[in-house]
């Protein structure tokens, strides 16, 4: 039984992320106290809103030093969305803002000139095959996407998931114990759950 | 491939779906959140629950209501109805809720669009225009649901939305609603074509031929229904089997 901590720093809808892990039988605590992080088997960072803006308030409340230092010591980690974002040295979004930078890799704005942007809605996954938060999902699964930003990984081999909309984009990520989705797992049906449960599984 | 979206409207009253439900293997058909299991499960894409309750505490009403589905529901979700300030906001999508959808506060206060787009993002705000003919053929949006004509043109008032900081348009063709006659395929054309965010059409579908004349013809990112999938007069199943096969992008 995994005991997941859900970094709590002011952003978006978090209680979906909350929900999603209970449904699936697992305690969840959402923090952002650095005591409940220590005692975590999991830690989840959802985030929506803007780089720069969350970045201040990790670090704030310390707990850019404590992703740092829990991701190095492996504990399993989850990045969600902006979560994604944020394991990066620096986003296009916020200029001059310094990421939590534990993976490298580009945040770069969607270019809008031929689609929408924000890039909205269930989109498909292309998998490499060897993620382990894809085990049990079928390939071309459609997940939920929103975001104006997106990842160009230096390491391709840490790519697990990409889809495409005008740009190939960088869907999902696993660097040891560190993965960390762009999509929603936590609003893609049953799709997202099985991600979901992997993860809490590991 | 981001595929186009169908979407089941939901109006709730009192904590209670009201229009009545079909779903016949649900225990509780009017408690909005087996509602939404239940449209999950069938392939729905996301929700748009209206909450209609006539209470003074319309905000308590519908945190409540946000609160429920959000145990069960794990698509994306909106809630429109007595939110009208950024407090509101807030309170509604720290419960779980994706996306507001407001109507008449955004037309009494506009800023209201850019000051919740500005702290939330753009992606949570949507705006929902109900619009109708005049006898000179343009569209005015209408305000306190229908009943009041603001004069403002809908396709303005899309476009200067958007530019506040909208990130979708949910458009509701007050001459097609109820009638089931298919969406208003000019209405729908000319915001899609005048906006750069996704646009929501709803209002007079009835059959399968019209969510694909929604997509195809009238340029929509996405469609709603709401009777006619509470009744399952169609199944969601159906209508995107039928879109499949014309090629539209869906999710199955």
């Amino acid at each position: 039984m995994s005991y997941c901590a859900i970094l709590d720093y002011g952003a978006g809808n978090i209680r979906s992320v909350e929900k999603a892990v209970k449904r699936l039988g697992h305690s969840t605590v959402l923090t952002d106290r650095i005591q409940d992080v220590r005692g975590a088997s999991h830690v989840i960072l959802p985030g929506v809103g803007a780089f720069g803006d969350a970045m201040e308030r990790l670090n704030k409340s310390g707990l850019t030093r404590e992703i740092r230092e829990i991701c190095k010591k492996g504990v399993p980690f989850l990045g969600i969305c902006l979560g994604l974002q944020l394991l990066y040295p620096s986003s296009e979004e916020s200029t001059g803002a310094e990421g939590i930078g534990i993976l490298e890799g580009d945040i770069v704005r969607i270019p809008g000139d031929k689609l929408k942007v924000p890039h909205i809605g269930w989109n498909s996954l292309a998998l490499s095959g060897d993620g382990r938060l894809f085990k049990g999902v079928p390939d071309h699964s459609f997940v939920y996407f929103v975001h104006s930003y997106y990842l160009r990984a230096k390491d391709r081999s840490t790519v697990k998931a990409a889809t495409s909309y005008g740009v190939e984009i960088d869907a999902s990520v696993e660097s040891g114990n560190v993965f960390a989705c762009q999509f929603h797992p936590e609003k893609s049906s049953e799709a997202g759950l099985t991600i979901l449960n992997n993860f809490l599984q590991i | 491939m981001l595929t186009r979206r169908i979407i089941p409207c939901l109006d709730v009253k009192d904590g209670r779906v009201v229009k009545g439900i079909n779903f016949l293997d649900l225990k509780d058909a009017g408690d909005p959140a087996e509602c939404g299991e239940a449209y999950d499960r069938e392939g729905a894409d996301e929700l748009v629950f209206l909450d209609i309750t006539a209470s003074s505490d319309r905000r308590a009403t519908v945190v409540s209501l946000v609160r429920q589905v959000a145990e069960k529901v794990f698509i994306p979700f909106t809630v429109g109805g007595g939110i009208r300030t950024v407090d509101d906001f807030a309170a509604v999508l720290r419960e779980g809720a994706d996306k507001i959808s407001i109507n008449t506060a955004a037309l009494e206060d506009p800023e209201l669009i850019s000051r919740s787009a500005d702290r939330f993002g753009s992606q949570c705000v949507v705006v929902a225009i109900d619009a109708k003919k005049t006898s000179d053929g343009h569209f005015t949006a209408y305000k306190k649901g229908g009943r009041e004509d603001t004069g403002l043109d809908a396709v303005e008032w899309a476009v200067r939305a958007e530019a506040l900081g909208a990130g979708e348009i949910l458009l509701t063709s007050m001459d097609r609603d109820g009638t089931k006659s298919g969406f208003d395929l000019e209405l729908t054309a000319l915001v899609a074509d005048n906006v750069r965010i996704p646009v929501i059409a709803s209002g007079g579908a009835g059959r399968k031929e019209d969510f694909a004349d929604a997509f195809s013809l009238g340029h929509a990112d996405a469609a709603l229904a709401a009777s006619l999938f509470h009744y399952h007069e169609l199944s969601i199943q159906e209508v995107k089997e039928y879109l499949r096969d014309r090629d539209i992008p869906v999710r199955l």
